[in-house]
């Protein structure tokens, strides 16, 4: 199983090939015991897009297109971008967590990517210590921010927690434009790397990093999402009273989703601050929330594979259109539009994870 | 499992005059108000283990939020319910589950983008044991708990009989096979005690007749059942007491026969003697007042 485990942030994954004990083949349903109709799990045949978007071994594939990526193009500016899409790609999953899973509409994320970002910045330059001793704190201070910010917003529900999200997303902002400790509008510069100043500091290497570390908090994300906990955050993301009913508890279980956000946001805070060595407020604005939000939307809400793809494409995007200039943000948006009228369920939609093997019952009836 | 295989193969049968010995749920002198309008006003029930108990009374009687009372959906102004003996009255709902009780709405309230099985393990949340950590580090007691949950949702989908797709969404099944899905649901919680809120409602005749088999299969696993029913054919046949509601208050209890020909019952859902005699003149007058047309037109 490791090797399909390590795998599994591809979400839906049918096993290839023959199942022991089954017999069912990739794209068909078992052979269901009970009255008619006995349809095939999959209702679409087996096309190539198909078995490619399925396939348990996604995670690997993507892992290896972002590996293999600088082969290509390897220009400083090429791979800073490209390190910015990775960190961007792991705000995204974090993100996914809140509003995919639980259906909580957080429009303030970027507070969560500051507190991350300035927690691990400023300890590291004022006790000038490496970014990478600095994690066991913030993951502290992450925590704690998601409870402080969680606890009071999360009695609401969905509008009103829309706007107590995005107060607090100003509010950290604006705080964090006015303290002295984090340097007020000019920021904090000079952070030292993850490993100091001296290792792995070269834009390749930091690029390597960044996704081996954004690929394992993809994973983990995913796996949260197929776990016992990931079930109830989507209880309650589809009806709250008969989640409850079913012995959920509402809120702390979106009090989880909450601090599983944070935690996810303020560790790519900390892989920021090592990216730029520089942080401040702008960086941290309404818009950077929004476009998290819009890379979770247009990639598919709750599915992993998508808000993979839809950060990527969020985060390259504008890159890509540099060529057209001052045309390129409408060439975007449009792009955007196009997108969410063809795709309305987004780019990659979650599908439900059952496979061959768990729609296929391996126990006599109870009565 | 093994305990409620157990436990059902101590009870043989459906014999209705059973003795039983233990007060699963005592409400006593329940109230509740919406803003001045009295919803329940007094109720006192009880429901034994493993005991069928049917909650009828005509529309607004109180039944659904008594019911939503006991599980902890309204906070009662008044009153006490009690569950093996503890109080509940103002838990939350999460907390009155866990304490063994499991219901199903009047309209099924399933998770619908979810699949049919995912929808069956939300009954598995509350006893299946796996922490984040072995859901992150994928342990063996993860996959253990995995395939647990799978297991059971597979059993229960059997047991209530559910007939179509398991791995598709909920919503596109049909709705009696939905209703199937929540009952499922809620055994899947492994409850002492299960609210089914007008399960028939919609249901056709063959449904219906399945639905009162299922009703007396989960009571021999040894599960307490409170019914709230409007069909009269099926609560007379299935339940072993009665609990008649009117105006947010009980005004009789007893065995479905001795119910049935009680006086108050008949008044609440026929009306009162006056009315009957009302509705007798009402139709002397409208049968004169046809003779008087057939006269002229003669």
């Amino acid at each position: 199983m490791s090797a399909g485990d390590a795998s599994q942030e591809g979400t839906p994954h049918v096993e290839p090939g023959p199942q022991a004990g089954q017999g069912a083949q990739a794209g068909q349903g078992p052979p269901v015991k009970h009255g008619p109709p006995v349809k095939p799990v999959r209702g679409r045949g087996p096309s190539v897009v198909t078995r490619l978007m399925e396939t348990r071994y996604l995670g690997w594939i993507g892992l290896a297109i972002a590996l293999g990526a600088p082969l290509i193009i390897a220009t400083p500016y090429a791979l800073n971008v490209m390190t910015s899409a990775a960190i961007f790609v792991m705000l995204a999953v974090g993100l996914n967590i809140v509003v995919g899973y639980c259906g909580l509409l957080d429009l303030g994320y970027a507070a969560f990517f500051a507190v991350g970002a300035y927690t691990g910045g400023v300890m590291a330059a004022e006790l000038d210590i490496p970014l990478i001793a600095t994690v066991p704190a913030v993951l502290v201070v992450t925590v704690v921010a998601g409870i402080v910010i969680g606890a009071p917003t999360l009695r609401l529900r969905s509008d009103y927690l829309a706007i107590v999200t995005l107060g607090f997303g100003e509010i950290i902002r604006i705080c964090a434009t006015n303290l002295e400790i984090t340097g007020g509008p000019s920021g904090i510069y000079g952070i030292p790397g993850l490993f100091g100043d001296d290792v792995l500091t070269e834009p390749a290497a930091f690029y390597y990093l960044t996704v081996l570390i954004v690929a394992v908090a993809v994973l983990l994300a995913a796996r949260l999402g197929r776990s016992r906990l990931g079930r109830a955050w989507r209880f309650v993301r589809e009806d709250e009273d008969a989640a409850e009913a079913m012995g959920v508890h509402t809120y702390k279980v979106k009090l989880a989703a909450y601090i599983g956000g944070a935690v996810w946001g303020g560790m790519a805070g900390v892989l920021f601050a090592a990216h730029l060595t520089a942080i401040s407020p702008p960086s941290f604005t309404f818009l950077w929330s929004a476009l998290v939000l819009m890379a979770v939307v247009l990639g598919g809400m709750g599915s992993t594979p998508g808000v993979v793809v839809g950060a990527v494409f969020i985060s390259l995007a504008p890159e890509l259109l540099r060529d057209l200039a001052d045309y390129r943000f409408f060439v975007f948006g449009v792009l955007l539009i196009l997108v969410m009228i063809v795709r309305p369920q987004g780019l990659w939609p979650h599908r439900s994870q059952e496979t061959a093997r768990t729609a296929a019952r391996s126990k006599e009836p109870v009565a | 499992m093994s305990e409620r295989s157990e436990r059902s193969g101590g009870r043989g049968g459906s014999s209705p005059h059973k003795e039983h010995s233990m007060t699963l749920l005592q409400v006593t002198d329940l109230r509740l108000s919406f803003g001045g309008v009295r919803a329940i006003d007094g109720l006192s029930f009880e429901v034994g283990e493993g005991e069928i108990v049917s909650v009828i009374g005509p529309n607004g009687a109180g039944k659904t939020s008594a019911f939503n009372c006991v599980t902890g959906f309204y906070k009662p102004i008044g009153g006490s319910v009690l569950l093996d003996g503890t109080p509940v009255t103002g838990r939350r709902p999460a907390s009155i589950a866990g304490l063994g009780v499991s219901r199903t709405f009047q309209n099924p309230r399933l998770f619908g983008e979810l699949s049919v099985l995912d929808n069956v393990r939300a009954g598995t949340h509350l006893w299946l044991r796996q922490s984040v950590f072995d859901a992150l580090l994928h342990t063996p007691r993860y996959r253990r708990s995995e395939q647990e949950a799978t297991d059971e949702a597979h059993r229960w989908l059997d047991f209530v009989g559910l007939r179509g797709e398991r791995a598709g969404l909920v919503r596109n099944l049909p709705y009696g096979e939905q209703r199937r899905v929540e009952i499922a649901r809620a055994l899947a919680r492994r409850p002492k005690l299960l609210l089914l809120d007008e399960p028939a409602a919609g249901l056709n005749h063959t449904e219906k007749a399945e639905l009162l088999d299922l009703i007396r299969r989960i009571r021999d696993l040894g599960t307490a059942i409170a019914l709230i029913e409007h069909d009269m054919g099926l609560v007379m046949e299935v339940s072993e007491r009665v609990v008649v509601l009117n105006f947010g208050r009980e005004i009789a209890v007893g065995a479905p026969a001795e119910v049935r020909r009680d006086p108050a019952v008949v008044e609440a859902y026929l009306g009162r003697d006056a009315d009957e005699e009302e509705l007798a003149a009402a139709r002397e007058q409208v049968r004169g007042g046809r003779e008087e047309v057939r006269g002229g037109t003669d």
